[in-house]
C-alpha cells in the first residue's frame, strides 16, 4: 500500500511541484475521466428506474426513493422531505396527489392529512440498485437465448477462424511457390474494403447457399479475416524452417508439421488472433443484423437493438443489457491484455 | 548399411548455380566430412542428400537405390541441425519420440530405444526437461539423441559443433568421434572448421564454389594438396605460399627462384619449363631456423604458445612468412633470422594452382 502511494505521489526531483509533474497530474486525471468516465456512467446509469434516467439535472449515482408502509394504507408510500411554511422541515409520506398539491401523512401520526405544494417537498432518496432493469430482459425477454447464440456464434467463429487462418499463414509463411507474394498482398488488400462495400454481395451469397436467417450464416461469412492471416503469417516467419526440416526428416507428414510443430509453437500469435476473434464476433452488429430475422436466432448485439423501438426508447433496459454483453469483452481486456498489445505490437494491426 | 553414391549433382536457383557436377561415392561406416569456406555449397550438398532439397540435375543413390526423388521421410537419414532444431514445446523425451511415433513404432520399443540412447549419451538426467532449459551442450545431445534413437542408414551432421564454445566443441569432437566408432554407421559431416574435419574424418571432401575440389584421407590433403585453394585451406596456421620462378625443370627435381632464397623440390618438372611462374608452398611447421644459408627474414610478431613459437615475418620483398618453431624464445621481435624453407616438405604448384607431382622414384 505504502509502495503504491509512493508511487503516486512521486514527483520530479524529489521535493516540490515542479510544473511537468502538475501537467502530468493533470493529463493523466482527465485522462482517466475521458477513458472510464463514460464506462462509470453507463454501470450507474444501468441502474436506475425510467423516471431517474429522465431526470434533470441528473445524478451519477442511482437513487431510489424511500417508501414506507403507513398505518391505514395498503400500499407502502414514498416519502418526501417537505419544507413547512413556518420554515422546519419534516419527513412525510404521501398518499396522493392532485394538481399541484400533494396530501401528505406523518408516518408517525396517520390520521392527520397535510397538503403541501409540491414545490415545497423533495423525495427521500438514498443510494439503491434498480435491479429489476437487469432480471426482467434476462428472465423474460429471451436475452438469455440471445446470450447464448451469441456465446455459439463467437466460439464457433472463433474456432473456425484460428483453423482456417493459421492454415493458409502456414502456407504462406513456410511453403515457397509462384505467387505466393501476390496471394498474400490480395489478402491483405481486402483489409481495405469495407463490410458495408460488400455487405449486399455477401448477402445474396449467405441467401443463395440457404444460410440466411440461421447462425452460420453469421459465422462462415466472418472466419476468414486478412487480420488473422497477416498476424499469423508473420509470426510463423519466426519459426526457423530448421525445424520443418527436422520433423520431415522424422518422418512427419505436411499435416503433421502443421498440426503438431508449427500451431503449437505460434500459440502465442493464435491467442492474439483468438482475443481479435472473440471481441469482434461479440460486438458484431451490422452482419447479424442483416443476416437474422427470426427472433430467437438474435445475438446479444441485435437483441439490444430491440429496445430501441420507433417511438419508445427503453434505456434502462438498454443500458442494462449493454453492460451485460460488455462484461465478457472487458474480462477478455482485463486478463489478456499482455497478449493484446504484443499482438498489436506485432502486427501493426488491430 | 549405408552407402552413398552421388552423381553429377546439379543445384541451381534460377540462374544461379551453387553445386557443378558433384560425384561423391560413400562406403558404408565411412565417416565423410565436406569442408570449404561458407558458401561453397557443402550444406546445399547436404540437404540434397537428406531429402529436403531436390536436386536439378543427377542421381542420389542410397544402397544402390535411386533415392533421387524420394522424400527426405523415406530415405531413412537422420540429421543433426547446425541450431539443432528441437522442437521447442516438447519436452526431450518427446523430442526423441517424435520420428519413433511418426514411423508408428510400438510404445515400449521407443521408451526402449530412448533409454538405450539416452544412457548412451547422458541425457538421462533431462529427458523431462524443455531444450529451453538445457545448456548449449546439453542441446547438442539431445539432438544428436534425436538422430540416434532413429537408427538410420547413415547420419547427415550439419555444423553440429558451431554453436558450442571452444572447449565443449573439443570434448564433443571427441564424443563424435566416439559415437561413430560404437556405432559403425556412415556419417556425413559438414563443417568450415578444417581441424573438425582433420580430427574427425576418414576422408575428407574439400568444396570450394560448388566444386569438389579434392577427396582424401586427411594426412594425404595435408601432406600432398592437389591445388592451391587445399593447401590453403588444410592446415592451420596456413601453408605460406610464395610466388616463385622455375630456374631449372628437371623430372626428378626443380629448383626455383623465390625473394631472397633459390630452393631445389624432388618433384616432377616435366610439365614446367625455366622461366615458368609457379608457387611454392611450404608449412609453417616445416620452416627451421637455418644455421646458415636459407633466408633472410624480418621478424614482425611474436606469438609464443608455450611447446611452439609462432613466427611472423616478412621476407626482403614484404612477402608475408609465417613460422612455427619449437621451444620458447626462439628469436626476439623486431630482429632478424634465417630460415630454412627446404629443411621440410615443400610444395610446389604451377602456374594455374594445380600441384606439380612428385617426382618418380628413381628408376
Amino acid at each position: 500500500m505504502s509502495a503504491v502511494v509512493s508511487f503516486l505521489t512521486r514527483r520530479r526531483g524529489g521535493k516540490g511541484w515542479h510544473w511537468t509533474d502538475v501537467v502530468t497530474w493533470v493529463w493523466l486525471v482527465g485522462g482517466l475521466i475521458v477513458m472510464f468516465g463514460p464506462a462509470i456512467w453507463l454501470i450507474a446509469s444501468s441502474f436506475k428506474t425510467p423516471a431517474q434516467l429522465a431526470e434533470f439535472p441528473p445524478t451519477i449515482l442511482p437513487y431510489v426513493g424511500q417508501q414506507a408502509t403507513v398505518e391505514g394504507y395498503d400500499k407502502p408510500l414514498t416519502l418526501y422531505t417537505v419544507k413547512m411554511p413556518d420554515g422546519t422541515s419534516r419527513i412525510l409520506a404521501e398518499v396522493r396527489r392532485v394538481g399541484i398539491v400533494s396530501q401528505m401523512v406523518d408516518p408517525d401520526a396517520p390520521g392527520e392529512i397535510v397538503k403541501i405544494n409540491i414545490a415545497d417537498r423533495t423525495p427521500v432518496r438514498e443510494v439503491g440498485l434498480a435491479t429489476e432493469n437487469y432480471v426482467v430482459p434476462l428472465e423474460q425477454n429471451n436475452f438469455l437465448l440471445y446470450l447464448r447464440n451469441s456465446v455459439f456464434v463467437t466460439f464457433m467463429a472463433t474456432i473456425i477462424t484460428l483453423l482456417t487462418n493459421s492454415m493458409a499463414a502456414f502456407a504462406l509463411s513456410k511453403y515457397r511457390f509462384p505467387g505466393r507474394d501476390a496471394v498474400m498482398l490480395l489478402i491483405v488488400g481486402t483489409l481495405m474494403v469495407p463490410l458495408s462495400v460488400v455487405l449486399v454481395p455477401l448477402y445474396s451469397v449467405v441467401s443463395a447457399v440457404g444460410l440466411y436467417d440461421s447462425l452460420w450464416g453469421i459465422i462462415l461469412p466472418t472466419v476468414a479475416t486478412p487480420t488473422g492471416v497477416f498476424l499469423l503469417r508473420q509470426y510463423m516467419l519466426t519459426i526457423p524452417d530448421e525445424l520443418l526440416d527436422a520433423a520431415r526428416m522424422d518422418n512427419a507428414s505436411e499435416w503433421q508439421i502443421y498440426w503438431r510443430i508449427v500451431l503449437p509453437l505460434a500459440a502465442p500469435a493464435l491467442a492474439v488472433l483468438a482475443i481479435f476473434s472473440v471481441v469482434w464476433r461479440w460486438n458484431d452488429f451490422l452482419w447479424p443484423l442483416v443476416v437474422l430475422s427470426r427472433k430467437e436466432l438474435y445475438t446479444l448485439q441485435v437483441g439490444l437493438n430491440t429496445y430501441a423501438g420507433e417511438l419508445n426508447v427503453q434505456w434502462h433496459y438498454i443500458l442494462a443489457m449493454t453492460v451485460v454483453t460488455m462484461i465478457p469483452v472487458v474480462l477478455v481486456f482485463v486478463f489478456l491484455q499482455r497478449f493484446i498489445t504484443s499482438g498489436i505490437a506485432g502486427s501493426g494491426l488491430k | 548399411m549405408g552407402q552413398i553414391r552421388l552423381t553429377d549433382i546439379d543445384r541451381a536457383y534460377g540462374k544461379l548455380k551453387i553445386l557443378h557436377g558433384i560425384s561423391l561415392a560413400i562406403e558404408d561406416g565411412e565417416f565423410v566430412v565436406l569442408v570449404g569456406p561458407s558458401g561453397c555449397g557443402k550444406s546445399t550438398l547436404l540437404r540434397l542428400i537428406a531429402g529436403l532439397d531436390q536436386p536439378t540435375g543427377g542421381t542420389i543413390e542410397i544402397d544402390g537405390k535411386d533415392v533421387t526423388k524420394v522424400s527426405a521421410a523415406q530415405r531413412g537419414l537422420a540429421m543433426v541441425f547446425q541450431s539443432y532444431a528441437l522442437y521447442p514445446h516438447m519436452t526431450v523425451r518427446q523430442n526423441l519420440a517424435f520420428g519413433l511415433e511418426n514411423q508408428r513404432m510400438a510404445k515400449e520399443e521407443i521408451a526402449s530405444r530412448i533409454a538405450e540412447a539416452a544412457r548412451m549419451l547422458e541425457i538421462e538426467a533431462y529427458l523431462d526437461r524443455r531444450p529451453g532449459q538445457l545448456s548449449g551442450g546439453q542441446k547438442q545431445r539431445v539432438a544428436i539423441g534425436r538422430a540416434v534413437v532413429r537408427n538410420p542408414t547413415a547420419f547427415l551432421l550439419d555444423e553440429p559443433l558451431s554453436n558450442l564454445d571452444a572447449e565443449l566443441r573439443i570434448s564433443t569432437r571427441a564424443e563424435l568421434a566416439a559415437l561413430h566408432e560404437r556405432l559403425g554407421t556412415t556419417m556425413i559431416y559438414v563443417t568450415h572448421d578444417q581441424i573438425e574435419a582433420m580430427t574427425l574424418a576418414d576422408r575428407i571432401v574439400v568444396m570450394r564454389a560448388g566444386r569438389i575440389e579434392q577427396v582424401g584421407r586427411p594426412l594425404d590433403l595435408y601432406n600432398s594438396p592437389a591445388n592451391l585453394f587445399v593447401a590453403g585451406f588444410i592446415g592451420a596456421p596456413r601453408m605460406n605460399l610464395m610466388d616463385v620462378k622455375v630456374t631449372a625443370a628437371e623430372p626428378t627435381s626443380v629448383t626455383v627462384e623465390g625473394p631472397g632464397f633459390v630452393a631445389t623440390c624432388p618433384v616432377d618438372g616435366s610439365q614446367l619449363a625455366a622461366g615458368d611462374k609457379a608457387t611454392l608452398g611450404v608449412r609453417p611447421h616445416d620452416i627451421a631456423v637455418a644455421a646458415d644459408g636459407g633466408v633472410e627474414a624480418k621478424v614482425t610478431l611474436i606469438e609464443a604458445l608455450g611447446p611452439e613459437t609462432v613466427v611472423h615475418a616478412s621476407l626482403p620483398d614484404a612477402t608475408k612468412l609465417v613460422a612455427v618453431l619449437a621451444g620458447q624464445d626462439v628469436v626476439a621481435s623486431g630482429g632478424s633470422l634465417r630460415l630454412a624453407l627446404d629443411r621440410g616438405r615443400m610444395h610446389l604448384f604451377d602456374k594455374d594452382g594445380a600441384r606439380v607431382p612428385d617426382a618418380q622414384e628413381a628408376r
